[in-house]
């Protein structure tokens, strides 16, 4: 950490961090790099949560936080910087506000946007670590390789259900030593639907806590200079078994943004590397399959129209919330295709519109169905415009 | 026995089951049982030519495998054979 060797303390700030102070290894030192520091976190959701929390309490001196959401009651079973009253609310301003609290002496920068390829680098430049708490896989290439362009550390923490994972990325040692980068640990991402997001798989609310407070101990081991930074590893916590694992990464040969004449010398379209449909709205193609949107659906119902709907989640959702139905779920679509009608409409749903695409393009190809449409945005937009009663998850 | 540690993403594909006991002394051949006891774990987890997929590792303790490369890599009653794959989440 540079310039740090100037950095002066309050006496209320020399009271906040006495606990650091008297840490014999951490001392007035490694408290004025903390100050001195400037750490990225981009996104507040399950990781950024906790993470921010402690990044602020610890003293670290500019904060940045790079999130586009807003509040939702389905975040708040782990996102605990937000509380119910918050719902609605952007996060950052949200995120903000309660970090100053944590924490008055030390500055917060909001980027209330989405990150995408045109704005990575002019973001990131500014900081000395970035803290990667995203939920999804073109993110989470577009920050490594931005990191590896501006070379910068990137502190990686991801979750899944019941297990999580932790890395230090693009970590230069005191010889100059350069660690692996996400590149190196998984040259691709899977094919989209292998791994589903939190919002489709459900996460157990603790575990990002668990991982989030491990990456702010990661950046602020990197910042201090204190213990061996998490590079070149990679740590596995399962919390149905209590299992802990650290596995070695190697550097991988073929990386594409490695050796003299890199491939990747500028960041590229990561939504089409990693084979998912753009989030541009400029760029969104239409959609493939007949679609419905929730208003036209209602006028059907209203207007006394025999449809038939159909339901392809999973049966602990419909627990959660409800709009009627036969439930078949996506993995039994085609095997159940003779209790879909042919003679009337079908309004196929899910969650969000994208299971129940899927489903009609696999009736559709198997089956020849001409009749189905898709209830565009699902279950939410059903909640959001037409009944409020039925719950958002 | 030797075991295969299956994660999350794949139990879809192995009627939930956590681990894969198996027999075998080589780690192609133990693989080989494996995607053999749960066919659809196959494409997920191999390519065309065998080699585990660029979004999923092998680990033998903490050290990288790929049957492709270390296919007669022996196994101990007590080897641990870990499928770690790419995950994406934190919201």
């Amino acid at each position: 950490m540079k310039n740090w060797q100037n950095i002066e303390f309050s006496g209320e700030e020399l009271g906040h961090y006495s606990r650091h102070l008297s840490i014999p290894e951490f001392g007035m030192e490694g408290q004025k790099k903390l100050k001195a520091a400037k750490v990225l976190a981009v996104g507040t959701g399950g990781l950024g949560a906790p993470m921010l929390q402690y990044l602020a309490a610890a003293g670290v001196g500019t904060i940045g936080i790079v999130d586009f959401d807003k509040v939702e009651a389905s975040n708040l079973h782990r996102q605990v910087l937000f509380g119910a009253s918050d719902v609605g609310r952007p996060k950052v301003e949200v995120a903000k506000k309660r970090l100053q609290e944590i924490n008055p002496h030390i500055d917060i920068e909001v980027h209330n946007v989405r990150l995408t390829s045109d704005n990575a680098l002019k973001i990131i430049q500014e900081y000395d670590v970035v803290a990667d708490g995203t939920d999804n896989f073109p993110t989470r290439y577009l920050i490594n390789d931005a990191c590896v362009m501006l070379d910068k550390p990137n502190v990686h923490g991801s979750i899944f259900q019941f297990e999580g994972q932790l890395s230090v990325f693009n970590y230069v040692d005191e010889e100059g030593n350069r660690g692996p980068n996400y590149r190196d640990l998984f040259p691709e991402p899977p094919p989209p639907g292998l791994v589903p997001s939190c919002a489709e798989a459900g996460v157990l609310g603790v575990l990002p806590g668990i991982i989030g407070c491990l990456q702010a101990s990661e950046v602020i081991k990197i910042i201090t200079g204190i213990g061996q930074p998490l590079s070149g590893k990679l740590f596995l916590y399962d919390a149905q078994d209590f299992s802990t694992r650290k596995v070695n990464i190697t550097k991988n040969e073929d990386n594409p943004l490695r050796g003299e004449d890199p491939e990747i010398t500028e960041l590229i379209d990561y939504e089409a590397f990693c084979g998912v449909p753009s989030v541009n709205g400029e760029q969104q193609e239409e959609s493939e399959v007949p679609e419905v949107t929730v208003e036209e659906y209602k006028q059907w119902l209203d207007s006394g129209e025999d449809v038939q709907l159909i339901d392809v989640r999973e049966p602990h959702e419909v627990e959660i919330a409800e709009m009627g139905g036969e439930l078949i779920p996506l993995k039994t679509i085609t095997d159940n295709a003779d209790k879909i009608s042919r003679n009337k409409k079908v309004v196929v749903h899910c969650r969000s519109g994208q299971r129940s695409a899927d489903a009609i393009k696999q009736l559709q190809e198997k089956y020849d169905f001409d009749n189905l449409y898709n209830l565009k945005g699902g279950i939410l937009a059903w909640s959001e415009k037409i009944d409020e009663n039925i719950p958002q998850y | 026995m030797a075991k295969i540690i299956i994660p999350t993403p794949l139990r879809k594909y192995t009627d939930q089951n956590r681990a894969f006991e198996t027999d075998k002394e080589t780690l192609s051949d133990a693989i080989r049982q494996f995607v053999d006891e749960y066919p659809e774990v196959k494409d997920n987890l191999l390519d065309e030519e065998g080699s585990v997929r660029s979004y999923i590792k092998l680990y033998i303790g903490d050290e990288e495998v790929n049957p492709a490369k270390n296919g007669s890599r022996e196994l101990n009653e007590d080897t641990e054979v870990s499928i770690i794959p790419a995950i994406a989440g934190g919201k």
